[in-house]
């Protein structure tokens, strides 16, 4: 038990440093004159009195941490901190309870963009700031920051991204020291963030809005500033840039750091997963745009064609803008972008849900088993873009998809338990477990996640922290075995 | 000449034995004193246990007058260190080392004069592979070797029943394809040569050997048997260096498959190969073959280290359906025993790597060599220097210049035209000349006829 005050000796050195990232809304305040610059000065203090406390409090316990409180650590900063963050709202916003003020800073956290709030072109942009930027925190993991600051204050952080880097192929480190991969890799974050500010400024949007808005893509979050989400802005040039920024975040950043390093672009085609993604993304678009408009949705191809790789685009890569109804289509088409946001972001990217490299490996795990029936004597082991995957990794990869899809059908059921009705339930918790945002039916695009009870709140609550902690970090914790010395 | 060999190995021991007979002077360095003692009882030579990296040792050797260093350990490591030893410390001519590692090939700089000092790389596994790919590519002959980079190439083939030149004169190759150059070297009737001459006539079971423009191979072959279908699926029993490499280079163009027996070997080629489907288990297994189809493959490889297990999966596939079969053997007694009965093919390696090898040790100036039957024939790739006062060859036409009988010009490769050996044609300065020798007593009569007299120096 002594070592669980490690853990929370280093939680509370978090909650410190992320104290800071209320400096940001603070200044969005100054500048527009909001009148919510108390509000989040007040947050501020609490946040880093509290994370001091706890740090002071258990001083005595510093040390370096295991495995096993590396994961206790990660999941008691995706739980602490949508706590803290709730401060601001709850003071801001009349009428906040607990219940939807956590949901909304969990959907902001683990870049989910599922939002309880309705007038949020009426929100101080002090707020807004504030919910995107914790789209841009959690996107990367602030784990990835907290990596690469963590180290200089004598604390280890392997073991942590270990735990937090998502996907099978966590181990190919791209420098030998982890805070130079984790500096890296967040200056290629930060600097395809400032493009996107810049390249949304350009294509129309107000500053607040760009800012907003390239934070929640780069996120692959999905809060917006309006409640008509990309639809307010009616432009093509804006969903255009969008498309292009919530690809460039479905890629894995390793993949970046590697094509920036080398300063070759081939590095993409190298990468399988990216290949794999674009492949199925436009193929989609294109069958989609076919559908909707062979179904009349659209009077021309073109309008068709816009709308679905945008929605399409949005949703597949996790990151959960709308620029328009599609409740409102066919179900056919709904149904498969949701799909896809199971399976189509790459790993080391900011998406969520199964990924695709573990699609990958189920496909040709699949392919093996038919080849294996033919010819019994046969060695064939997994390999991926060439690379012997060995089969723990298969094993596991197998194992995730098996509590991914448990985790889900019970969330599902616990949903239709208390009461929803089977599209809406079905269509929330994959959009939550996979950090896409919107669902169906009244979780959709139009609607709002503001009707649920706050049983149903909080399942969702829970979906989006598992999906983003890939199942396995959230119930690891769970087991017998974990607490067992 | 005096020459030193690293390493008594399967190369090393075959090296020194073609040489030895060729009145060198040799010593052998090894570790294992086992492996020299078996040399030197066997053969006239000087032996040495050592480690063929260490500068005492080489100097006990005798590095400093030998002519040529042949370093052909199992260590691509040691042999290029000793090549540079002998270079900086010794001076020694002509150092040719056996490499492997593809990592080392890549980077042909690092043989030259400022680092390792590898005058000439060899590695056997490689010319092995390229020598049973050409097998594979044209099923119907029993041997394809090259001569000027690919430009022209020596063709056996045993002549079956069904061919149109059965029972007529060899005159009638010409007469019945005017615009195909092709010269018939050699043909060996029961084992026993036969000059050939435009009105030998060719018989069922002869083995012909003919020279050709690479791209005209075809065509002859097609004179001579009637033409199977060409090559699809490979099977190959062993996975090692040779079974790796070959493997490796057939899947773009051939449905492949591999047995091997070692399960972690299987794990290591499955990593490495993309399209080729490796196989776990023993290649003398019938159930296995069975369930793998070998009814339906074209050729059939065994190339492990053990010969009695390549003869008897080959004898087992030849009579379960496979088309052609060919067994890598490494005892010389074997190869004889069993080529041209059930198997198709007897490949020993020591032979097929030999020429390379000997390419750098003979007089004169020898581009390759290839032995053929198993090293009672040859076929030397020569280049005539000097002019028609220093050379016996150049500026006369071929059938004044004096070639002991048994020798045949086959061809010359003049810059890239390739010519056939005609009587009438005359030789010039630098022209790679092909010559075929049916008896290895001759070679040094011809060698002789190469060289530059002193007169021009």
């Amino acid at each position: 038990m002594r070592r669980i005050f490690t853990v929370f000796h280093a939680l509370g050195l978090m909650l410190v440093v992320f104290s800071a990232a209320y400096l940001m809304p603070m200044v969005a305040s100054l500048v527009y004159d909001d009148g919510t610059l108390i509000h989040f000065a007040l947050a501020m203090v609490m946040t880093f009195a509290a994370g001091l406390l706890m740090w002071l409090l258990t001083r005595r316990y510093k040390g370096e941490l295991s495995v096993r409180h590396g994961y206790l650590l990660v999941i008691g900063m995706w739980t602490a901190m949508p706590a803290v963050a709730t401060l601001p709202l709850l003071m801001v916003i009349d009428g906040l309870t607990f219940s939807h003020a956590y949901f909304e800073t969990m959907s902001g956290i683990t870049s989910t963009g599922a939002t309880v709030l309705s007038g949020l072109d009426n929100l101080p942009p002090a707020i807004n700031i504030w919910r995107h930027e914790l789209h841009w925190l959690g996107g990367m993991g602030i784990i990835v920051l907290a990596v690469a600051v963590l180290p200089l204050l004598g604390v280890g952080g392997r073991q942590l991204f270990k735990a937090e880097t998502p996907g099978p192929m966590k181990d190919s480190t791209l420098t030998p020291r982890i805070t130079e991969t984790a500096r890296n890799l967040w200056l290629i974050y930060f600097s395809i963030t400032v493009a996107c500010i810049l390249s949304l400024k350009a294509a129309g949007m107000t500053w607040l809005d760009s800012i907003c808005h390239a934070f929640s893509a780069m996120g692959l979050g999905g809060f917006s500033t309006h409640d008509a989400s990309i639809g307010y802005f009616n432009s093509p040039a804006i969903e255009g840039v969008l498309i292009v920024f919530m690809l460039l975040a479905a890629i894995n950043f390793s993949t970046h750091f590697l094509a920036w390093r080398v300063k070759s672009l081939k590095t993409y085609l190298l990468d399988t997963e990216f290949v794999a993604t674009v492949v199925l993304i436009l193929v989609s678009c294109f069958g989609i745009a076919l559908f909707l408009w062979w179904n009349g949705v659209y009077p021309t191809f073109m309008t068709a064609l816009r709308h679905a790789s945008f929605n399409l685009v949005s949703i597949a890569t996790d990151c959960g803008f709308s620029s328009t109804d599609y409740n409102q289509w066919p179900i056919f088409a709904p149904m498969w972008m949701l799909f896809l946001s199971c399976i189509s972001v790459s790993s080391g990217s900011t998406g969520g849900g199964i990924k695709m490299i573990r699609t990958l490996i189920l496909f040709k795990q699949a392919g093996r088993e038919f080849v294996k029936l033919l010819h019994p004597a046969v060695v064939n082991p997994m390999k991926i873009a060439g690379h012997v995957v060995p089969n723990n990794i298969v094993f596991a990869v197998l194992g995730f998809i098996f509590l991914y899809f448990m985790s889900a059908s019970a969330l599902v059921f616990a949903l239709m338990a208390s009461g929803l009705d089977f599209i809406s339930s079905f269509s929330a918790i994959i959009a939550c477990i996979n950090n896409v945002g919107p669902g169906l039916g009244v979780v959709g695009p139009a609607g709002n996640f503001s009707v649920l009870t706050t049983f149903q709140t909080w399942i969702c609550t829970l979906a989006m922290l598992a999906g983003r902690l890939e199942i396995f970090t959230l119930l690891i914790i769970f087991t017998p075995q974990f607490w067992r010395r | 000449m005096k020459i030193l060999i690293l390493g008594a190995g399967q190369v090393g021991s075959t090296v020194a034995e073609s040489l030895v007979s060729e009145a060198n002077d040799i010593t052998v360095v090894d570790t294992h004193a086992e492996k020299l003692r078996l040399l030197q009882d066997r053969f006239d030579l000087r032996t040495l246990v050592g480690n063929a990296s260490h500068p005492s040792t080489l100097k006990q050797a005798g590095i400093a007058d030998a002519d040529i260093l042949l370093a052909v350990t199992q260590s691509d490591e040691v042999n290029m260190v000793a090549c540079k030893l002998a270079s900086s410390l010794y001076n020694t001519p002509v150092k040719i080392a056996r490499i492997r590692a593809s990592g080392y090939l890549d980077h042909p700089e690092i043989f030259n004069s400022d680092n390792f000092c590898v005058d000439f790389s060899i590695c056997p596994e490689q010319i092995l592979t390229d020598y049973i790919r050409k097998l594979i590519e044209f099923p119907e002959a029993l041997q394809v070797l090259e001569f000027a980079n690919g430009l022209v190439s020596l063709v056996a083939v045993k002549v079956f029943d069904g061919g149109p030149l059965v029972d007529k004169p060899l005159s009638f190759l010409r007469s019945n394809m005017p615009q195909i150059d092709a010269r018939v070297a050699a043909i060996f009737r029961q084992d026993k040569p036969i000059i050939p001459e435009g009105d030998t006539i060719v018989q069922e079971g002869d083995e012909i050997f003919f020279i050709a423009a690479t791209g005209n191979i075809r065509s002859v072959l097609k004179e001579l048997r009637r033409m199977d279908k060409p090559t699809k699926r490979v099977m190959i029993v062993g996975g090692g260096n040779i079974g790796r490499r070959l493997a490796r280079s057939l899947e773009q163009d051939y449905q492949v498959k591999v047995i091997e027996y070692n399960k972690t070997t299987c794990e290591g080629l499955a990593g490495l190969l993309k399209h080729t489907l490796v196989l776990n288990g023993d290649g003398t297994d019938e159930n296995l073959l069975a369930t793998e189809h070998v009814a339906d493959v074209d050729v059939f490889c065994a190339l492990t280290n053990d010969d009695e297990n390549n003869i008897m999966s080959t004898l087992l596939a030849k009579r379960d359906g496979a088309r052609k079969v060919i067994a890598l053997i490494n005892r010389n007694a074997y190869v004889g025993l069993v080529q041209g009965g059930k198997i198709d093919i007897a490949l020993s390696p020591a032979h097929v790597t030999i020429g390379s090898l000997l390419a750098y040790v003979r007089q004169g100036d020898v581009a390759a060599v290839h032995s053929l039957r198993r090293g009672a024939a040859e076929a030397l790739e020569l280049i005539a220097h000097g002019d028609r006062q220093s050379s016996k060859v150049v500026g006369r036409r071929i059938d004044e210049i004096e070639l002991p009988k048994g020798a045949t010009i086959g061809a010359i490769v003049r810059g890239k035209d390739v010519i056939m050996g005609h009587r009438d044609q005359q030789i010039e300065e630098e022209d790679h000349v092909i010559v075929f020798v049916i008896n290895k007593s001759m070679i040094n009569k011809v060698e002789k006829l190469f060289q530059v007299s002193v007169g021009f120096l």
